[in-house]
């Protein structure tokens, strides 16, 4: 046989021909290539005419983004458009909500490295992972005392805590800890005990078939029916405890899925190796069963990052509150539109990041191969 | 590695025939109420290369499934390499270590390089440090012929050498015998051969297969025994070339005239 099959030809590598012949080339193929092609690019056209320039407008050319405003009335005396200075006075509680201001630097440092412990979990490629991911097993502890305080430091009241400190707290700790527990759920599901599945199943099935908010209810009134008396539990944690456990049962569905389009080759083959249940889970079936999983799970972590917004039913403060809080003021008063749509740039810088990482993760992870 | 003789305790010492790799005595399987095997008796000295065929439906891979434990028998005993074959995990997992497998569907692991493939197992199962089992995929690589292929993905592979590739990974546990499941009928017929080189090679080297297939080429040329089952049934057991020769049963020679025909 010969050494290398690929290399018999004499006919030189040629490089692949030149696709693009300039803009109005590429205008020309890709949208104006046939009758309903230019139908639907001037319908496109239109819309966005009639969409972009009002909006524009409104919220930069005839804008006010002035900190030194501290009244509505004055936005209006001084432009028509958006009144920006509302986001600017409140800017701070949007972020931290009623955190102490002397201690905010603790929330800053710990959003900073939330970055450096996530580094290790989305790249696996970085020099010295190893010892990052030390650091990322350390950074819920190191976070907690952050945030709340404790040995030396200054302690904060969960009530305190509010805005999108309070958003990406819930979201990234529900993120984090729901994906092993969903996956451990939907393993439970498959397993050959029944007992295990029987848990599992109705785990699952109760926690899907019951609204979030309910959840968060029970969180704030009927667990403390349960407790002993005079104990307390802080609300904040009931609350996250709660997303926990309703976003689990949603990754557990997911992951099913992603486990079901396994072939049963697979198993067998690694049966026949001789790998132990344990290893052939983590090491050939859940790779496989979470990478064609991406785009449902981080379709749920959108939807839970999102439902944070869900907490202000039960009194706390995240962005959605304090907005509330912010149009209660009668300097403020009919500002809503501004404080919604900065709200909802923030969830949606989150979420098209996360949006964007799953597709980086899913084009990484394409070794060519369909299943089989 | 081999910690073999301490732990195979299960058969009195004095009772197990060396000589003997896999004995099945008076074994029955059932599917729910279908009886798919029926007494089936056989006994594969070491060193013996076995062709096993038979119409489609008649239990050849469900025969072979059950020496690893890929099914489970129901009735009989099954003895591979001095270890009663029974519920006990630890007897499964001895049994699975020595026993290799390739399936007709290749079943790479898609997700790994040729080279994780070939490891897996070994570092996994075998304990191995890493780069001995790179040492060791490597040279059974370049026993089936390729090891420039080691850092593709399976998917990258053409299907002839997806299956080699399947070889060298059973290879690499380093299994006392080999279980073949048509191995070449997904293959295209130019990829056919370029794997049978290789199963012959390994016949040659003293190896225990087992070989379902229909590659009545391969069967004369390597195996010693061809056993013919049918509906559940071994039929008849021969050598080869009383097999193909002097068929003695009604049954086989039909079979044999259908795929000898076309
Ligand atoms: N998991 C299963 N459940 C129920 N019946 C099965 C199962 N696997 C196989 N069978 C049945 O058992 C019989 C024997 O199957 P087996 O796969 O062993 O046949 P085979 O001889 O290998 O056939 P082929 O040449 O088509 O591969 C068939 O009738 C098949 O339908
Ligand atoms: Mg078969």
């Amino acid at each position: 046989m010969d050494k290398n099959p690929h290399n018999t030809g004499i006919r030189q590598d040629l490089p692949p021909p030149k696709m693009h012949v300039g803009v109005a080339g590429w205008i020309r193929k890709n949208m104006l290539s046939s009758p309903t092609d230019v139908f639907l690019t001037v319908i496109s056209v239109y819309i966005l005419y009639k969409i972009v320039p009002p909006l524009a407008n409104w919220a930069v050319l005839d804008a006010v983004f002035s900190g030194d405003v501290n009244h509505r009335n004055e936005c209006r005396e001084i432009a028509a458009g958006a009144c920006w200075s509302v986001i600017v006075a409140r800017f701070e509680q949007l972020l931290y909500g009623f955190y102490p201001v002397h201690l905010r630097w603790r929330v800053n440092l710990t959003f900073i490295l939330l970055f450096v412990a996530l580094i290790p979990l989305l790249y696996d490629q970085v020099r010295g992972r190893k010892y990052l991911l030390w650091f990322t097993l350390i950074y819920p502890i190191f976070a907690f005392f952050m945030l709340w305080g404790g040995l030396g430091l200054e302690s904060v009241e969960s009530s305190k805590f509010g805005g999108f400190l309070l958003t990406v707290l819930i979201g990234v700790t529900g993120i984090a800890v729901s994906l092993p527990l969903g996956i451990a759920l939907s393993l439970g599901r498959q397993s050959s005990m029944p007992l295990v599945r029987l848990l599992s199943v109705c785990y699952i099935e109760f926690f899907r078939g019951v609204p979030l908010i309910t959840l968060l209810f029970v969180a704030s009134t009927l667990l403390n029916y349960f407790m002993p008396p005079g104990t307390y539990f802080d609300l904040l944690l009931r609350v996250i405890i709660m997303v926990i456990l309703f976003a689990a049962a949603y990754i557990a569905e997911v992951v099913r899925g992603g486990l079901a389009a396994i072939p049963r080759g697979q198993f067998e083959a690694a049966d026949a190796l001789g790998l132990k249940y344990a290893n052939c889970m983590r090491l050939i079936i859940l790779p496989q069963a979470l990478k064609i999983s991406i785009p449902g799970i981080v379709n749920t972590f959108i939807g839970l990052y999102k439902d944070t917004t869900l907490v202000v039913i039960v009194g706390l403060l995240d962005p959605l509150g304090i907005s509330g809080a912010a149009l209660a003021d009668s300097k403020w008063q009919g500002l809503s539109t501004e404080l919604y749509m900065f709200i909802a740039l923030g969830f949606f810088i989150s979420c098209f990041a996360m949006s964007r990482y799953s597709l980086y993760l899913e084009r990484k992870l394409d070794t060519g191969h369909k299943n089989q | 590695m081999n910690n073999g003789n301490m732990t195979k305790t299960v058969v009195p010492s004095d009772d197990r025939d060396h000589s003997v790799a896999i004995e099945i005595t008076n074994m029955h399987k059932w599917f729910g109420k279908f009886h798919v095997l029926k007494d089936i008796n056989l006994t594969v000295e070491r060193g013996e290369r076995i062709v096993i065929c038979g119409p489609s439906g008649s239990g050849k891979s469900t025969l072979i499934r059950c020496i690893n434990r890929l099914e489970e028998h129901q009735r009989g005993d099954i003895t591979v390499d001095g270890i009663l074959l029974t519920d006990n995990i630890k007897n499964i997992a001895e049994i699975r270590r020595e026993v290799g497998m390739v399936f007709q569907q290749f079943n790479l692991f898609p997700h790994l390089t040729v080279l994780e493939n070939c490891t897996l197992a070994p570092i996994w199962v075998r304990k191995l440090p890493k780069d001995e089992a790179d040492k060791i995929a490597m040279r059974y690589l370049e026993r089936v012929r390729i090891p420039e292929q080691a850092l593709k993905y399976p998917g990258q592979l053409s299907g002839g050498q997806q299956q080699r590739v399947a070889i060298a990974r059973s290879l690499c546990m380093n299994p006392k015998i080999m279980l073949f499941d048509e191995p070449t009928s997904a293959l295209d017929p130019e990829m056919i051969k370029e794997v049978l080189d290789v199963m012959i090679q390994l016949a040659k080297s003293g190896m225990t297969m087992l070989v379902v297939t229909h590659e009545m080429g391969f069967a004369k040329t390597v195996a010693n025994r061809v056993i013919f089952m049918d509906e559940g049934e071994i039929i008849e057991e021969n050598s080869p070339d009383e097999f193909f020769d002097n068929p003695r049963n009604k049954r086989t020679k039909l079979f044999l005239s259908q795929i000898l025909s076309h």
